[in-house]
């Protein structure tokens, strides 16, 4: 966007552009004190009078993501084109409450929710064991309150693969830098060859979640699923439904409450419809090629209902296949008695996935994560 | 290295003269990328160029190396990289020679401390990239696609590129006397640090409109006519429009342009397309899109 020239200036300059950075901030941009403060530092540096350099001055110091561009201009018309201020709002503080995605809790919330009490738990070690093996789509609310609690015991551990980097190992290469040092504390002697090896790093996983309308009684649980895997490994997480949303960033808050709730903010498409094929080209054109999936593990959670054309659908599947070191496919379905992959979605992506795998249920997704760690 | 030190900045006055420098060189900037590296120059901060492959990145930080008259170091990233290939590292043979002949020509009991410092001085230090750009400041660093590095990686650009100093544990800290023009690339595959993001500007490079890819064409190819840099430039953007694994950047529309001045073509039909598009699309999948949708369509003006 290039602004147009006809700007009203501000009385105080700086008041001006302070205030400009607090609404981008209310915009939800990443406008904290430094970045702030070099946005001054290059306002002061640039002529503030031509609109352009002001556009830009900004565009540089309080951007950090594509993302933020939009935003950014918005903001920037609004600000120094309308003379009217918006009112200066206060930063509200929101307490997290539990959010309710999609339709995993079925019960109605307008139902005075203060005078209605957590029913207590009573739950002995056999009623886990149950509730680890129930469909997570038929859970009750007490039920999946258990859940989330069981969820977040899992302890996910990420594949490995071989590092660049060395580390001492008995059995390796020698060392020349420690071998110097060695020489030097013996006066000069060549006493020891200490050696060094590869170590092992962990390797990327890349969650790939439907949430259209099909999935939508696993949402709630597979987003939470997401949460715990993102807090402990390097992992990436997407939706997948009419149209591709990364909520990794939103996902890295150690509050689950508080990370599903910015997670459903983002997501505008919850129980929408399912175009697989085309976000899955969507994630391989922006991110997977890139790097996001090159080499890495990835688990698409969808239960393969294509809307569109299946065989765009393998088309991007087979191209997945290429970048990424494992493909599993979960597919919540796959659990229940009598399943076999007829639909048009799965038949398709079939042959292009490593493993088929079931995810119904808590054990299921604990067999999931034992199959991401050997992976 | 004391002639190195006698330069100084030639620094503008403003974006346009900025701007006006590095058309000299041949690399024309937009508004954006001219005020950018203006603020970088200026507020001593590092660039963060993000965008589309092929929009440039690298060589707005070789022009601006020209345009300013500086040397460029270049550190280029990959998987794996680590502070001994990108700050310094030490010179083992020679060491060890050092010491052999130390110990050779000892005639009494070797005083260990002073061997150790007498190893660890500068002629045994192996200045990389991050730490050459300290030692030949002023000059423009360009630390090319920063994403490809591990993340560990980017904690070993935070005191280069905030402090401008490499602390080397056995030898003290290298400092720059003036801070190096710093330029970051990156291509988007894995998000960059907060930490590394707050220190920098950040640009977002986007392709070329229709009327610079034509003037960018004809300013690096001065023998193309003007008539065939529209019709290869208007191909190109007809191109990025359609959904390729892989939209050509202006890196391939100049490669394109070259192919087809190398077959001493003076206009862009579809048989001399035919023949050259495999210096515009780099995938079999992209090449045969193309092809069912027709050259024609693609030259159509």
């Amino acid at each position: 966007m290039t602004p147009s020239t006809d700007l009203t200036p501000t009385t105080d300059p700086l008041v001006g552009l302070v205030g400009f950075a607090r609404a981008l901030r209310e915009a939800g941009l990443p406008c904290d004190p430094h970045r702030v403060q070099a946005y001054l530092a290059a306002a002061g540096e640039v002529d503030v009078a031509s609109p352009v350099q002001l556009y830009w001055a900004g565009r540089v110091t309080l951007c950090a993501d594509p993302d933020d561009l939009p935003r950014y201009d918005t903001a920037f018309e609004a600000w120094f084109r309308d003379t009217r201020r918006p009112p200066a709002t206060s930063t509200q503080v929101t307490e997290p409450t539990p959010s309710r995605i999609a339709a995993l809790t079925p019960t109605p919330a307008g139902s005075g929710s203060d005078d209605e009490e957590t029913p207590e738990l009573h739950v002995a070690a056999s009623d886990t064991e149950v509730l680890r093996q129930r469909d997570l789509s038929e859970l009750s609310d007490a039920e999946r309150e258990h859940l989330r609690s069981l969820l977040a015991l899992l302890h996910p551990v990420a594949p490995k693969r071989r590092a660049l980097r060395q580390a001492p190992n008995r059995r390796g290469d020698p060392d020349p830098r420690a071998t110097l040092r060695r020489m030097l504390r013996a006066g000069g002697e060549p006493v020891a060859l200490p050696r060094r090896r590869a170590g092992t790093r962990a390797r990327k996983v890349v969650l790939l979640v439907d949430v259209s309308g099909s999935m939508a009684p696993y949402a709630d649980a597979l987003l939470r699923f997401a949460h715990v895997v993102t807090r402990r490994m390097p992992a990436e997480v997407f939706t997948l439904g009419t149209r591709l949303t990364r909520i990794t960033r939103a996902l890295r808050q150690r509050d689950p409450e508080r990370a599903l709730s910015a997670a459903s903010r983002a997501v505008p498409d919850y129980s929408g419809g399912t175009r697989l094929g085309e976000t899955l080209r969507v994630f391989l054109d922006r991110w997977g090629q890139r790097g996001a999936a090159r080499r890495a593990v990835v688990v698409v959670f969808s239960d393969g209902w294509e809307r569109g054309d299946a065989a765009a659908l393998a088309e991007q599947m087979a191209r997945l296949r290429r970048l990424a070191h494992k493909v599993l496919w979960v597919n919540p379905h796959a659990g229940r008695a009598g399943y076999a992959p007829v639909q048009g979605g799965i038949v398709a992506v079939l042959p292009h996935v490593d493993r088929l795998l079931a995810g119904h249920s808590l054990a299921t997704l604990e067999r999931l994560l034992e199959e991401v760690r050997s992976a | 290295m004391t002639a190195q030190q006698d330069r100084v900045w030639q620094l503008p006055e403003g974006p346009e003269q900025l701007a006006k420098a590095l058309e000299g060189t041949g690399y024309l900037p937009d508004d954006g990328i001219a005020t950018a590296a203006f603020l970088a120059l200026r507020m001593h901060r590092p660039l963060f160029c993000e965008g589309e492959p092929g929009t440039g990145k690298t060589a707005l930080a070789q022009a601006l190396a020209q345009a300013l008259d500086v040397p460029l170091v270049r550190l280029q990233c990959h998987e794996g990289i680590d502070a001994g290939q990108a700050l310094y590292d030490w010179d083992f043979p020679r060491q060890l020679l050092h010491l052999r002949t130390v110990e050779a020509a000892n005639t009494g009991d070797l005083d260990v401390e002073a061997v150790e410092a007498s190893l660890f001085t500068r002629r045994f230090l192996l200045a990389r990239p991050l730490l050459q750009a300290l030692e030949d400041a002023p000059c423009v660093l360009l630390v090319d696609e920063v994403d490809r590095a591990d993340d560990e990686f980017e904690a070993f650009l935070l005191e280069v590129l905030s402090e401008h100093a490499v602390t080397v544990p056995e030898f003290g800290e290298v400092r720059a006397t003036v801070p190096p023009l710093t330029v970051l690339t990156s291509n988007r595959t894995r998000e960059v640090h907060d930490a590394l993001k707050r220190r920098c500007l950040y640009h977002w490079v986007e392709h070329p409109d229709l009327a610079r890819e034509v003037a960018i064409l004809r300013r690096r190819l001065p023998e193309l006519t003007e008539v065939l840099a529209r019709q290869v430039a208007g191909a190109v953007r007809r191109l990025r429009e359609m959904e390729l694994l892989k939209p050509p950047g202006v890196a391939e529309s100049l490669d394109w342009a070259e192919a087809l001045l190398a077959l001493d073509r003076t206009v862009l039909d579809a048989e001399a397309a035919a023949r050259t598009l495999g210096a515009v699309l780099k995938y079999r999948e992209d090449a045969d899109r193309v092809g069912t949708a027709g050259l024609d369509s693609l030259l159509a003006s």
